[in-house]
């Protein structure tokens, strides 16, 4: 019954969905106020109604319903509950009924909250956000059927695959697809914006903070899977540049170019036909992403169910949405006209030059992810393009880019002066050059370590640069905390975004100078590397909840001190026949201790051993840019209402 | 500065940016794209040593051989076959949890001139179902088995060499 509940609200989300996606439509174009007010309750209601169908699944987990043919692929009683709940979104139907419960979040929360949107953008914007619904509401409910039943039931389900059987897994999903999602917020707006044929900063205004939050929830969501990656997939690494890891970096190349375009809009009122256009391309990467990873037309590690079906409802969805939404945006952006005018070096130029470079990056991960597609149809060949690739072709753009990033955060609108930026930050690049050769000189060769370590230094003391500028801290130390104070919210959080940059760029460039060994050692037998003296103690059986194990004993030591004991495991999951490795990581902040324990032979266990510098860096940089974010949106401005644009007619 | 001068400045930037990107994917490209090559696809065409290419097939069943290698570290040697041909392979570091004989596998390193391939990778998938599609062609090409007409056929049929009997009875 639970589960006919289920599939009957969603149905009914559909219905409203396509209601929202007319209604205040007609309503805006007539100038009628009632039509136009249907916008709020109609995403409330399907709000209402994804949340009552999302909350069926979860019981259907949660009961272990193994009349639902989607619980018994997916889930097993044995499974920590913790598991259960999450296991919701850790399938297809699953995650895709997340996504809509998300979408309709945004669609209430942008009629909740935007009580100051002139009545006519909002009504668009949140119509806009209905057509969104409807596509991805029919792809559920005619391609993938969470509440499908199965006769007659199986005593128990298959279990979920168990390298899912994370926390970090469990947390990945939501926090991408809030990302995700809010670009289809930031689009909402771009068509809405194009329908109305205005874009004026008070538009930037209100798409800010939307590509802001996508932003900062994207940008944890890829630092959770790489985490992620690292530490459960036990190879060691935290990018590699897999077809799916890159579907998520393409929208956060974009939405990084977007929310850095939405402020020249909102403070200088120029680059406003470009932004529409970004806003547009973020949410067309984020539903390429999606339609990469549902599809399985790439090969990736990403084992998600493969069902050509689905992935070509999402390629029409992506193409509807996508070419509908620039044949709104060929037929409106000539009224457009750019108002702002700017020098070159200005902080206007230095924004377009991130731009520029952003989706350079962007343009160059695109073609390198799929090229081997293309060219499997175009000339049958079957080819793969991996890390070299994108490391050869990345850097060049990527280097400029963060050279550039202090300066430009430190010229003036309008018209700047390059050689006065650089006077305020000639320390922090002589110490960044320092710590390069520095770098160099101790450990020599390879040189990209050492230009990572410059770089990010240059982020980091840059940003410091930038806030001591503003705040007078030289030049008026007394006042400098009234100053700090005073300073908004934005400026902190752009700097602190900019300096977490610079920090996950020292963690990856540390893991640049990781080393690692494959040893085999009996019990008592040792191994040096980095400096450590690692110790295979035992290996002995362990009982798991739902996983049989055998867990080594590793005792590190250093000069004849402990420095902590490793447990790695390898997990074999009864339900799935299943074997997972379990890395042991001992961090203290600065480097990690890492062990895996592979396959045992003659009473020998293989381990593979890695000492990474600073790799703990990596996530904590991007949570540091997340919190920058954050304190961004806490900005002031942001909460205060916008003006109301010169000459808008806002219905009462 | 006028309006004029001012787009030809962004559109010059943007030509700049544009050409930088597509200028650094194609050399890119040259030097790091890796192709795809069946056993029968090795022994037809051999590439070049230098270059590294992915080798993909089945794991013939019965010839993973785990010992430690000249260097102390764990290696292992398997045939990888299409059905038509095999190719042995070595590899040194430890085997995925997914590899299994008569299991789709992908390995990536350089065909040696003895036509021996040297590994520096060996992926298997999460799932232990999951076919690559690369590894599904390269069976279909070497004829033994159509994916439009339902599952493979049992792994023990794929060996090139006949294999003695050990007694063991399906999996």
């Amino acid at each position: 019954m639970i589960p006919e509940l289920g599939h009957f609200a969603l149905a009914l989300a559909c219905v409203l969905a396509v209601a929202q996606s007319v209604l205040p439509l007609v309503g805006a174009s007539r100038r009628d106020v009632r039509w136009m007010g249907t916008a709020g309750p109609l995403a409330a209601g399907q709000l209402v109604a994804v949340a009552v169908a999302f909350g069926c699944l979860v019981w259907a987990f949660v009961v272990n319903d193994t009349t639902v043919s989607n619980v018994v692929a997916n889930s097993h009683s044995a499974k920590p509950m913790l598991y259960k709940v999450t296991g919701t979104w850790g399938n297809h139907e699953g995650s895709m009924v997340l996504w809509v419960l998300i979408l309709a979040l945004c669609g209430a929360a942008v009629a909740g909250f935007g009580r100051d949107l002139p009545t006519a953008l909002k009504a668009r914007v949140i119509a806009v956000l209905g057509w969104v619904s409807v596509g991805f509401l029919a792809f559920i409910i005619f391609t993938s059927n969470p509440f499908d039943r199965v006769w007659p039931p199986p005593p128990d389900g298959q279990g979920l695959n168990p390298v899912l059987q994370d926390i970090g897994l469990a947390l990945h999903p939501p926090m991408l697809y809030v990302g995700y999602v809010g670009y289809a917020v930031t689009f909402a707006f771009a068509v809405a914006a194009l329908l109305e044929g205005r874009v004026d900063a008070a538009w930037g205004r209100w798409v800010r903070p939307w590509s802001l939050v996508a932003w900062a929830f994207l940008t944890l969501g890829i630092a959770l899977g790489s985490w992620w990656a690292y530490y459960e997939l036990g190879w060691g690494g935290y990018w590699f540049w897999d077809p799916v890891e890159n579907a998520s970096l393409l929208p956060w190349l974009v939405g990084t170019a977007l929310l850095h375009s939405a402020i020249v809009v909102e403070k200088r009122d120029a680059l406003k036909i470009w932004t529409v256009l970004l806003a547009i391309m973020a949410f067309a990467m984020s539903l390429l992403g999606t339609f990469l990873v549902r599809s399985g037309v790439l090969n990736s590690v990403h084992a998600f169910a493969n069902d050509p079906a689905r992935g070509v409802f999402i390629l029409a969805l992506l193409m509807i949405y996508v070419a509908g939404a620039f044949g709104i945006f060929a037929w409106r952006a000539n009224r457009l006209a750019p108002t702002g005018i700017f020098a070159p070096i200005s902080r206007e130029g230095a924004l377009v030059l991130n731009n520029l470079l952003l989706c350079s990056i962007a343009a160059v991960v695109l073609a390198g992810t799929l090229w081997p597609l293309f060219a499997d149809i175009l000339t049958g060949a079957k080819i793969s393009v991996g890390p070299p690739f994108f490391n050869a072709a990345t850097a060049p753009l990527a280097i400029p880019l963060v050279l550039a990033m202090p300066i430009g955060a430190m010229l003036p609108w309008k018209r700047g002066d390059a050689w006065g930026a650089l006077q305020r930050l000639w320390w922090a690049a002589v110490a960044s050059l320092a710590v390069g050769f520095l770098h160099l000189a101790a450990l020599g060769y390879p040189v990209w370590p050492a230009i990572g370590m410059a770089l990010a230094l240059w982020l980091v003391a840059g940003a410091a640069a930038d806030i001591a500028d503003r705040i007078a801290l030289f030049r008026r130390p007394g006042q400098a905390w009234q100053r700090a104070r005073g300073l908004p919210r934005a400026a902190w959080g752009a700097a602190v975004a900019h300096a977490g940059m610079g920090v996950t760029i020292a963690g990856v460039a540390g893991m640049g100078v990781a080393t690692d060994a494959l040893v085999a050692l009996k019990p008592g037998e040792s191994a040096r590397l980095a400096g450590y003296e690692w110790r295979l103690e035992r290996i002995e059986d362990r009982q798991g909840p739902n996983f049989t194990s055998r867990q080594a004993t590793v005792t590190v030591t250093r000069d004849g001190a402990v420095v902590t004991v490793l447990r790695p495991e390898r997990r074999t999951f009864t339900v799935d026949r299943q074997t997972t490795t379990e890395a042991a990581i001992h961090t203290n902040a600065i480097r990690d201790l890492y062990a895996v324990l592979g396959e045992e032979r003659e009473g020998a266990g293989v381990l593979r051993l890695h000492h990474n510098p600073l790799a703990p860096w990596i996530w904590f940089g991007a949570l540091i840019m997340a919190l920058g974010g954050g304190l961004s949106l806490s900005d002031r401005r942001m909460r205060v209402a916008a003006p109301a644009p010169k000459g808008a007619t806002a219905p009462a | 500065m006028t309006r004029k001068k001012r787009r030809l400045m962004v559109l010059l930037l943007a030509g700049l940016g544009l050409g930088t990107a597509t200028a650094l994917t194609l050399t890119a490209f040259q030097d790091n794209i890796v192709f795809f090559f069946s056993p029968s696809d090795v022994l037809a065409n051999p590439p070049a040593s230098d270059r590294a290419i992915r080798l993909g097939g089945l794991v013939e069943a019965g010839s993973v051989e785990r010992r430690t290698g000249s260097d102390g570290r764990p290696a292992a040697t398997f045939r990888v076959t299409d059905g038509a041909n095999a190719i042995p392979v070595t590899y040194s570091g430890v085997l995925p949890d997914l590899f299994r004989e008569g299991q789709g596998v992908v390995t990536l390193g350089r065909l040696l001139p003895d036509g021996s391939f040297r590994a520096t990778e060996v992926l298997a998938r999460h799932d232990e179902t999951y076919m690559p599609p690369e590894v599904a062609d390269a069976l279909r090409r070497a004829g033994h088995w159509n994916p439009a007409e339902g599952p493979p056929p049992p792994a023990e049929t794929w060996n090139t060499a006949p294999r003695q009997r050990e007694g063991r009875s399906g999996g």
